[in-house]
């Protein structure tokens, strides 16, 4: 088009890089994002509608150790898994151990607080659910590129809004664990003291939250802005380069862990299986 | 192809004065236009107004009119701007689009979503990294790169969208000398391929090589403007709060000390 940019940088021809779509490097990263987001799902609620211990265990065992070992990230996903569960499993745990009501069976007195067999059983319950839902969450993204994920849903038709907001939203989190650090050295290098005691690191906490936030809520906007200026919000759909292959029996798996897991839920919802 | 701004003010949501006033730019085809002010004079504000960015996507109100070809993109939409008119922004983590693996899918972000064909995508990527000299980071995940890597692969970005005027905003503020050079030669390359630039920068050295005129801002009006050997060399340059290129101040420096600039020799490899 006359007046347009014609960059006049000779350069070969080239076509497709072959690094698109590149398989990964094991069976479970080559699964379709969309096949790992239904077995992270469909593990994480199964795992809640299941009852008892052994039902969650063998699950969790089946559905992320085995694919975590398959993977080579087995080591990496118990690490994660755990500290993102850690905060909320030991509360609950503690909660449900010594304030269990109507517990008959006491295992030990402390002071005016009592565990009891029915509390640690139930506590136990608990753990292992929140533990079976972090760790099938965190398969999911260590054997996926977030980007393969958006390119698959826009190719089934979701918005590109949609799956850049579902994107968007898990790398936030390392960006501003990011930013906190840089923040938190600048400030220390200033003579803040975030170290010592609780209080000190709690009143250190206050100088760093305040950047962090008002930080992230300014880049927010000039993204937006970048985005804008990118065509981002143009009617119509984008031109896709590639889409994550998506074999038949994938599909079927997909509706079959589907299926199962409604099955599941009706049949405990019904008394059929308790 | 000529972008031009008319009379034009511009006010932000909420502010009790207007950030620019009456202020009157021309960018025709194949020019590089310098834009120099000290802090808060309004750099910024004409960057996003020039780029249709504010009122758009900023909120505010404006005045005047700004034309393409002399048509009035007054009631233009964003995407349709954006095809048209390129803006780049300081910090260059802000600029990555978030959802590509790849340097090579980030550049073809805009063109994707221009929603051309695949092949022109392809052709129009590895031409805008061709000129950036990123073809090598083709395959690098572009959030695993420098500030200056990401600031050349943004630049890229924008040229692949192929717009006929490109605004940038501080492109070299986070980038290193070599950084800084490919940038310059950047843009050289591109105006002389027929776009038309306007670069609000710091770096008076970098517009004395690249800008055919250059003007100077201060609390949001035009103090003065020109062609770039003249502007960068008036004495009102410093009074305006900027930075005169090297060579002016060396030649200044020799004028005050009694020895003629045109004896002066300085060393290649000084």
């Amino acid at each position: 088009m006359a007046g347009r940019v014609r960059l006049n940088d000779p350069h070969p021809a080239r076509g497709l890089p072959d690094f698109l779509g590149r398989p990964g490097p094991t069976a479970v990263h080559r699964l379709n994002p969309l096949t790992k987001a239904t077995l992270a799902t469909v593990t994480a609620v199964a795992a809640v509608a299941l009852g008892g211990l052994v039902g969650p265990i063998l699950l969790v065992s089946v559905a992320v150790l085995v694919p975590a070992a398959v993977a080579h990230v087995l080591v990496r996903l118990l690490r994660t898994a755990l500290l993102l569960a850690l905060p909320i499993a030991v509360s609950a745990f503690l909660v449900n151990l010594f304030f269990f009501p109507g517990a008959e069976r006491i295992l030990l007195r402390l002071g005016p607080i009592t565990a009891s067999a029915e509390g640690l059983e139930f506590a136990l319950q608990i753990l292992v659910r929140i533990l079976a839902i972090s760790g099938a969450v965190t398969l999911f993204y260590l054997t996926t590129r977030p980007a393969d994920l958006v390119v698959d849903l826009e190719r089934r038709g979701i918005s590109p809004r949609a799956a850049f907001v579902a994107n968007a939203s898990v790398q936030t989190v390392p960006a501003m664990v990011d930013r906190a650090a840089q923040i938190t050295a600048a400030q220390r290098a200033r003579g803040l003291d975030t170290e010592g005691s609780l209080w000190r690191r709690i009143r250190g906490i206050l100088p760093i939250v305040g950047p962090v936030i008002l930080g992230s809520i300014a880049e927010v906007e000039e993204r937006t802005m970048a985005l804008e200026a990118r065509g981002f919000t143009r009617p119509g759909r984008r031109t896709l380069l590639w889409a994550p292959a998506d074999a038949g029996i994938e599909r079927l798996a997909r509706w079959a862990m589907v299926a199962a897991l409604v099955a599941l839920i009706v049949s405990r919802v019904a008394g059929i299986w308790t | 192809m000529t972008l031009t701004l008319a009379g034009v003010g511009y006010r932000y949501a909420g502010a009790s004065r207007p950030s620019l006033l009456d202020v009157d730019l021309e960018l025709p085809d194949g020019t590089v236009v310098g834009l120099v002010g000290p802090s808060e004079a309004g750099k910024t504000t004409l960057c996003l107004v020039a780029s249709g960015l504010a009122p758009r996507t900023v909120g505010g109100q404006i005045r005047g009119r700004i034309l393409l070809d002399g048509e009035d993109v007054d009631a233009w939409p964003m995407h349709r701007l954006s095809a048209r008119i390129g803006i780049g922004f300081e910090n260059p983590a802000t600029q990555l689009s978030q959802v590509a693996g790849t340097v090579f899918e980030e550049v073809a972000f805009g063109p994707m979503n221009l929603g051309v064909s695949r092949d022109e995508v392809v052709e129009r990527t590895w031409e805008a990294m061709a000129t950036m000299r990123i073809v090598d980071l083709a395959e690098r995940d572009p959030a695993r790169l420098s500030g200056g890597q990401q600031q050349l692969v943004a630049m890229a970005g924008l040229l692949a969208m192929r717009p006929a005027h490109l605004v940038l905003d501080e492109p070299t503020a986070q980038l290193d000398p070599a950084g800084t050079r490919l940038v310059g030669e950047a843009i050289a390359r591109l105006a002389a391929g027929g776009a038309s630039i306007l670069v609000a920068e710091q770096k008076t050295d970098l517009l004395a090589e690249v800008a055919d005129r250059v003007v100077v801002i201060s609390d949001g009006r035009i103090l003065f403007a020109g062609p770039a050997d003249e502007t960068l060399a008036d004495p009102r340059l410093v009074e305006a709060g900027v930075a005169e290129p090297a060579p002016v101040r060396l030649r200044r420096a020799a004028e005050a000390g009694g020895v003629d600039p045109a004896r002066l020799v300085v060393p290649v490899d000084a």
